[in-house]
């Protein structure tokens, strides 16, 4: 396949940047999409170019660091597909495809295509877990969890922390990727001692950084490579103004 | 009290005043236009409705005591449902400060994504509306009590039944999503009641649009008149 690609290229966190087009006339329908750039990078630097930069690591749709914007849609056309599990077999002989980093204040560029995500560990650090006490193992199967509430949490337990849903929101809002975190705690018997302050903090974390609010567009839903429901924000504006108003967590 | 105001820097707090607003005008529109339909029955049907609108409350209260409070209170509706979608607005332009060079959107509806214009169309409805039908100064020939009158001179110009008909279709729109949207701002969310959810706001949403605009068409077709 011969495609031509439209890449945004920045030097720098502060750098001006650009969009570059680069051909790439040798792409087989096998690869998958952070292959494609990895041979269009090897072509870059026999030329003595700086390859692209762009995020990635378990490249099998796991890992959460793939990240890109292609064609307009998080992680590209293919649903439910991390950009590093989307094949090229998608795209058709001839295509012109436009790459971009997660535009989001709270994501700033560092270079190319990579951007910073730390505002999501922010959010994790905020409340993110379940405190326990150490000691003897406790006996198997001694806490009960309902099987629809573990299947429940283990939907939200799901995210991968890509930030596709950020990148996709109009409105740059992290109200799915928090509500996931919340939930897959706040879903099981362990998660319930810390539940009303996991949901104020996590949800106070989540509003110092730069991001948006949710207007309900659902578009993050019908990018993220796991399928996380919005059901899970409903979730947690309700267990966040059930906490606000009737609990003391603050 | 202080707590409110705390919680109201939240943005899910600031969206769940614009949803428990958003019921109340929502309340509001609906007994509006079941109300309006009253024309539909004569002058005689319609008129006695809108001096019995003054009545309401009776004993308790006095003569149109109770739709000034009404009033008050819709005014504060808007008025917070206004302030809370800007607020919002201004914080959501903020977080996306370069855009793509190209975006596709994936699931957002015409509606979804025009909230905010067709709020404003409606704002400036309501304004130009209450001086046309209520207060009666920008109507050409409008007498006090007789609202029958005051609608059929007014939607016999055809310029000023397509305006009513305009912006009642983009409230239609708002209600499409918002009768939606609020459902999830107020986390009234679960397995079996999801699919009423979207049912409720196509329902409510078609309601409200046709019956009013039923009236000015209806005049303006000629099947109401003097
Ligand atoms: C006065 C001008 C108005 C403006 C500027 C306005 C603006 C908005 C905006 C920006 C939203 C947020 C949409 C979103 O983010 O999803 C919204 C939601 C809503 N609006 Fe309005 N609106 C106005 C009038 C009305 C009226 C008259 C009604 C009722 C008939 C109404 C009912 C609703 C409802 C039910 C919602 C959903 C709230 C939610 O998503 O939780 N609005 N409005
Ligand atoms: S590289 Fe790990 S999910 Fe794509």
């Amino acid at each position: 396949m011969k495609l031509t690609l439209n890449v945004w290229r920045q030097a720098g966190p502060d750098a001006e940047g650009r969009m570059q087009r680069y051909e790439a006339p040798d792409v087989s329908p096998e690869m998958s999409f952070l292959e494609m750039l990895d041979v269009v990078n090897q072509r870059l630097e026999e030329n003595g170019e700086e390859p692209i930069v762009f995020d990635h690591d378990c490249r099998e749709g796991i890992c959460g660091a793939c990240s890109l914007m292609i064609d307009g849609v998080a992680h590209g056309p293919q649903a439910a597909t991390t950009a590093c599990q989307l094949h090229m077999r998608h795209f058709k002989d001839g295509d012109e495809i436009t790459i971009e980093p997660w535009r989001a204040a709270a994501f700033p560029v560092l270079k190319d295509l990579m951007v910073d995500r730390s505002a999501f560990d922010r959010i994790i650090q905020s409340g993110g877990y379940i405190s326990i006490n150490t000691g003897s193992a406790p006996d198997a199967n001694e806490v009960l969890v309902p099987k629809v509430d573990a299947d429940q949490a283990f939907e939200a337990a799901a995210c991968i922390g890509c930030g596709a849903c950020v990148a996709q929101c109009p409105n740059g809002a992290a109200q799915l990727f928090t509500s996931a975190k919340v939930s897959h705690l706040g879903l099981v018997p362990q998660g319930q001692p810390e539940r009303d302050q996991r949901v104020v903090s996590m949800v106070a974390q989540m509003e110092a950084e730069a991001f948006g609010s949710c207007t309900n567009h659902r578009e993050c839903e019908a990018v993220c490579p796991k399928e996380i429901s919005i059901d899970f924000i409903a979730r947690m504006n309700r267990d966040y103004l059930k906490a606000r108003i009737m609990s003391r967590a603050k | 009290m202080k707590w409110i105001f705390e919680l109201y820097r939240s943005p899910i707090a600031k969206k769940a005043v614009m949803a428990l607003t958003g019921v109340i005008l929502f309340g509001f529109v609906l007994s509006h236009m079941a109300g309006n339909l009253k024309v539909f029955q004569g002058p005689e049907k319609i008129n006695a409705y809108a001096e019995g609108l003054r009545e309401l409350g009776k004993p308790i209260l006095g003569h149109g005591e109770l739709l000034w409070i009404l009033r008050v209170g819709l005014l504060a509706a808007v008025g917070l449902h206004m302030l809370s979608a800007w607020q919002l607005t201004k914080l959501n332009r903020k977080a996306r400060p370069i855009s793509y060079a190209k975006r596709t959107p994936q699931a957002a509806t015409y509606a979804s994504r025009t909230m905010r214009y067709g709020g404003v169309i409606i704002l400036f409805f309501i304004v130009y509306h209450l001086l046309h039908l209520t207060v009666g100064n920008v109507h050409v020939d409008f007498k006090h009590g007789d609202v029958y009158h005051n609608l059929v001179t007014a939607f016999q110009n055809p310029l000023i039944a397509g305006f009513y008909i305009l912006a009642v279709t983009s409230l239609g729109f708002h209600l499409y999503h918002g009768l939606w949207s609020l459902f999830q701002s107020l986390g009234w969310s679960g397995p079996r009641f999801n699919a009423f959810r979207r049912q409720f706001a196509i329902a409510f949403a078609a309601i409200v649009t046709v019956g009013f605009v039923s009236v000015p068409l209806a005049i303006l077709s000629g099947f109401i008149g003097h």
